[in-house]
């Protein structure tokens, strides 16, 4: 069963749950009021709250500007209707170039997965090391707010936390205290 | 280069080997700083071979320590050298693909000398195809041992790989882990009883491709089917040969086993005569297709694994290799057209079993 936006009947897309002095506080919004609520979509446009089911305070990096699908990869010329057509991306950097395009076709192909999870090459470094970490806790964030498991999510979210301190990559005061 | 005689993967004993004829893990990996195969240059493709050369020492048995008197250590082959039915025999062996066995650019294969259980492709699709080969169902020991294989690849050369999209491949189908877990299976049972369509479905539910013998675009020959997991992306390693090796494999098998027994208690009679009908063909026949062998040494097999003929199992796996195309005329010592080795092919069966005392 899908939930309800907490403000009109549309479906919620964007779930925030906060535990504030033993409270958890739930909010469910359709994309219109999340936008009204001052959600920000990932990578931009509507279809980001779908990929994105679970709002973090952290700020979401935006994209830089990516090629459309006329101009080619810049380090190897590949457009995107070339690999239409052979489905083969021609060089790493693709994957950047075509981020995209490609992830609703990764996710059709790999029954709906979205980020990679599983080993890292040993010279890619610890920073890598944590960035696929997170990127394991954020799914399972996300899972854990689809089947409605709030503290699991809670705790979750507090090691996502930690992980995100570790790797300085969060500033300011964008937790407050008391929020889990 | 390949051994007399015939694959470890195929001859030897293996877990569950009255259903799961062999295992393979394979790993896709591509060098960061270098186009994808089909679009480096022969020059590029020159240099990838050569920095993957540079790491292959150390490979194979025992990694760090492999050396050819331990029997370990892996056999560069040059594909651009190796005359036609050489390759030919790697493709039987399910040691290169049939794609890596045609064309001019450079490419290699490193294989393993003392089993020819690892093979590395290089500048196959992505830069480098690991793959693991195994008799039976060995996926774990598999996986451990291609994971070895590859930190000590990636310990010395920088690999392409994104956070969010984890190791990049030329094709996204493989991208992630660039893990394929598969098994042939042989699947007689489930055919013959009608089942064999439920099998499928149950697959594609589980997002598990169904092959046949050769794997990517074959039909199914002999009953022998290759499955293999098709979603790479958002499971880990673990995850993925869980589902497969854990959950589904062990299902497939005990279908089969049931759809064997209750075969062979309703229509007893039934099973015995096509066995035997393929066995006195296999003694027999003057001349055989090469499909055609295939569908007998089923029967055959079909028949060895549920006690009906007392033969050594071993026999037929030997068969099945050595009656192809390449490895036929390897054992002749002579190029042989269509005409020619459906006679030597059909001789060379009757010979073999006659040895075995069928
Ligand atoms: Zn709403
Ligand atoms: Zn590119």
């Amino acid at each position: 069963m899908k939930r309800k936006c907490d403000f009109c009947d549309s479906e919620a897309v964007v779930h925030e749950i906060t535990l504030a002095g033993g409270k958890k506080i739930e909010k469910h919004l359709c994309e219109m009021h999340a936008m009204e609520e001052g959600f920000e979509a990932e990578g931009g446009g509507a279809s980001g709250f779908l990929t994105s089911k679970i709002v973090l305070a952290a700020g979401q990096k935006q994209p830089a500007g990516k090629p459309g699908k006329r101009e080619g990869c810049s380090d190897c010329g590949t457009t995107f209707d070339e690999f239409r057509k052979t489905g083969l991306l021609g060089c790493s950097n693709c994957y950047e170039a075509f981020e995209e395009q490609l992830g609703p076709l990764l996710q059709r192909a790999h029954d709906g997965a979205t980020h990679h999870v599983g080993k890292i090459p040993s010279r890619a470094g610890s920073s890598v090391d944590r960035q696929q970490r997170l990127t394991a806790l954020r799914r399972q964030l996300s899972d854990a707010v689809e089947a409605e498991q709030y503290e699991r999510a809670a705790t979750l979210r507090d090691e996502i936390i930690t992980t995100e301190q570790d790797a300085g990559l969060r500033r300011g005061t964008a937790a407050s205290e008391g929020e889990v | 280069m390949v051994r007399d005689g015939c694959s470890q993967w195929l001859e030897a004993d293996g877990p569950e080997k009255d259903v799961v004829v062999s295992s393979r893990v394979r790993l896709a990996r591509n060098l960061a700083g270098y186009p994808f195969v089909h679009k480096a240059r022969a020059d590029e493709r020159e240099q990838i071979i050569e920095v993957v050369r540079g790491v292959l020492n150390g490979i194979g048995g025992d990694i760090g320590t492999g050396s050819r008197e331990s029997g370990g250590g892996v056999e560069w082959v040059d594909l651009c050298e190796l005359p036609k039915l050489e390759r030919g025999l790697l493709v039987e062996r399910h040691l290169i693909s049939k794609q890596h066995s045609k064309g001019s650019q450079p490419r290699g294969v490193a294989v393993s000398s003392s089993d020819e259980s690892l093979s590395i492709m290089v500048n196959e699709e992505d830069h480098l195809r690991i793959q693991v080969l195994q008799p039976g169902i060995a996926l774990d020991n598999a996986l451990e041992e291609i994971g070895r294989v590859d930190d000590h690849i990636e310990a010395q050369l920088d690999i392409a790989y994104s956070p969010r999209f984890g190791y990049l491949t030329a094709c996204p189908t493989n991208v992630g882990t660039g893990l394929r877990v598969s098994a042939m299976l042989h699947l007689p049972g489930l055919r013959l009883s009608g089942e064999i369509e439920k099998v499928r479905k149950a697959a594609k539910a589980m997002n598990i491709a169904v092959r046949g013998f050769y794997g990517e675009g074959s039909d199914v020959a002999g009953d022998f089917y290759q499955l293999s997991n098709q979603v790479t992306l958002g499971k880990s390693e673990q995850d993925i040969l869980g589902s497969f090796a854990g959950q589904f494999l062990p299902d497939i098998v005990e279908y089969e086993r049931s759809a064997r027994r209750s075969m062979l208690d309703s229509r007893r009679l039934v099973v015995e005569d096509q066995v035997f009908r393929a066995l006195g063909t296999l003694t027999h026949a003057r001349q055989l297709k090469a499909d055609e062998v295939l569908d007998l040494l089923s029967y055959l097999r079909f028949g060895v694994c549920t006690g009906v003929i007392d033969m050594p199992l071993d026999v037929v796996g030997k068969l099945v290799l050595l009656t192809q195309p390449s490895h036929l005329q390897r054992l002749c010592g002579a190029r042989l057209d269509q005409a020619e080795r459906r006679v030597e092919r059909a001789c060379l069966v009757r010979k073999t079993l006659s040895e075995a005392g069928v």
